[in-house]
């Protein structure tokens, strides 16, 4: 696969990119990182992403492809070998999609309000949604990997790619919050899954390490809050 | 075709379950509906979506999946003949993609419109024809999202059919812009006329009315 044909626009700091990063490489596909700068974007990501102007984009041959999701099923489809990233069996291909999307649409929404939270009250409030919501994440992931070591079973697959790219930002909110979010007294079989899911080879570069991201987090507060100052 | 034990939990207004319904119906597949009373769910539903405790809830072989979109994908994924989804992957994601920018944006800016008055009135209607505009986009010029027939894409989307135009009446504001949008427009009249989703379409003055219910609720919470 010639590196020029596979394109993928995107920004090291987003889960979202990273997700696209990890299925290209458990795939072995050759592809060319653009990276884009989000606060002055470029022709290209204007062009390819015109309806939300975001990372990530896929870039195969000439044909744009957007939303994080959206762009893992069409690697599975396109480079449909081995190793499939979404399970076999329909039940569990939806079992799969349905955890995808109540992590995308409610739990990390819960990190981002503890990640924020400004006084012990509202951050006690949300660290307890966090802990239920993962709970629940224990359970589909000892349902889901069958006493295997991934959501996967054997290999990494799709729910792995989709939640173990949080990782990075569940390390940061860790490091900001100064709360154990993955916690071995609380969810032992997730934080087993986190660390083999961390040094897979897949994985390997592609998530920054948390004190990067918080210092990308600061400066994003700060460059927000010269935006506020400036436009009073 | 056989049923295999299908069982449909849903309700009669909720374009999620219609999505299901329609899908069902596209591909002949035999279940049985049980119609949920949002204000007291059957300990099934309670126990088949313990996550949500929302519909629609498809029961296949003693399993549930939840979740519309993967509720579709799913039915595609089992049911193989008469395909949602197209068989090339660029187009299967251009539907993923669309099915997805409904729920997102056309979703709560539509249904957040139904309890706004006066300026947030004119503002959420302005928003919600600013999406309407780039859903018409992903139609690129065909006359459905499907192509030459209907797909996955205008199953998820096809209720925004007849909500738009019930929208408009019963608020008095405009969301369909013939002018501005026909190609959606056009759509929305292929939709509407299909005979399987026009089957499936809850009647015009039951939606109507439950429609002027919700939002005189819903204002009165507002401003209580």
């Amino acid at each position: 696969m010639a590196a020029s044909d596979v394109k993928l626009l995107g920004a090291r700091p987003s889960p979202f990119v990273n997700r696209v990063q990890v299925a290209l490489n458990l795939k072995s596909i050759d592809y060319e990182f653009i990276p884009q700068n989000l606060a002055e974007k470029s022709e290209l990501l204007l062009k390819s992403n015109p309806v939300h102007k975001k990372v990530p984009v896929l870039i195969h041959g000439d044909q744009p492809i957007s939303e994080s999701l959206v762009i893992v099923h069409y690697v599975d489809e396109v480079w449909s070998g081995p190793p499939s990233l979404l399970p076999a069996d329909p039940y569990d291909r939806a079992t799969a999609r349905f955890w995808a999307a109540y992590i995308d649409e409610k739990w990390s929404p819960l990190v981002r309000n503890l990640i924020n939270a400004t006084d012990e009250q509202s951050k006690a409030a949300a660290a307890e949604k966090v802990f239920e919501g993962l709970k629940l994440l224990e359970d589909a992931f000892v349902n889901s990997s069958k006493g295997k070591g991934f959501f996967g079973g054997e290999k990494l697959g799709f729910l792995d790619v989709v939640l173990g790219c949080y990782l990075g930002w569940v390390r940061a909110g860790e490091i900001i919050t100064g709360l154990k979010i993955l916690d071995e007294t609380k969810t032992a079989a997730l934080v087993g899954w986190a660390e083999r899911f961390t040094s897979n080879k897949a994985v390997d570069g592609v998530i920054p390490e948390p004190e990067e991201l918080v210092s990308f987090m600061k400066m994003q507060a700060r460059a927000a809050a010269a935006a506020d100052a400036s436009s009073k | 075709m056989a049923g295999e034990g299908v069982k449909l939990l849903g309700y009669w207004g909720s374009p999620f379950a219609l999505r299901v319904r329609s899908a069902l119906k596209l591909k002949g597949i035999e279940y049985e509906y049980q119609e949920e009373d949002l204000g007291n769910k059957s300990p099934l539903l309670l126990q088949s979506n313990p996550v949500y405790k929302k519909i629609p809830v498809l029961l296949h072989n003693g399993k549930s999946i939840s979740e519309s979109l993967v509720i579709l994908e799913y039915i595609d994924e089992v049911w193989k003949h008469n395909p949602l989804l197209p068989e090339d992957p660029y187009e299967r994601a251009r539907s993923r993609f669309w099915a997805k920018f409904v729920d997102e944006k056309c979703v709560p800016a539509l249904v957040g419109t139904i309890s706004k008055v006066g300026e947030e009135l004119e503002k959420g209607a302005r928003e919600a024809r600013e999406h309407l505009k780039t859903l018409e986009s992903g139609l690129d010029g065909k006359r459905c999202f499907g192509g030459t027939k209907i797909g996955f894409a205008d199953v998820a989307i096809g209720w925004i059919a007849y909500l738009a135009r019930i929208e408009q009446e019963a608020l008095k504001i405009q969301l369909i812009d013939q002018q501005n949008m026909p190609v959606l427009a056009a759509w929305i009249d292929y939709v509407l006329e299909d005979p399987v989703m026009k089957e499936l379409m809850p009647p015009h003055d039951k939606v109507f009315k439950h429609m002027i219910d919700m939002r005189e609720k819903l204002i009165a919470v507002v401003s209580n």
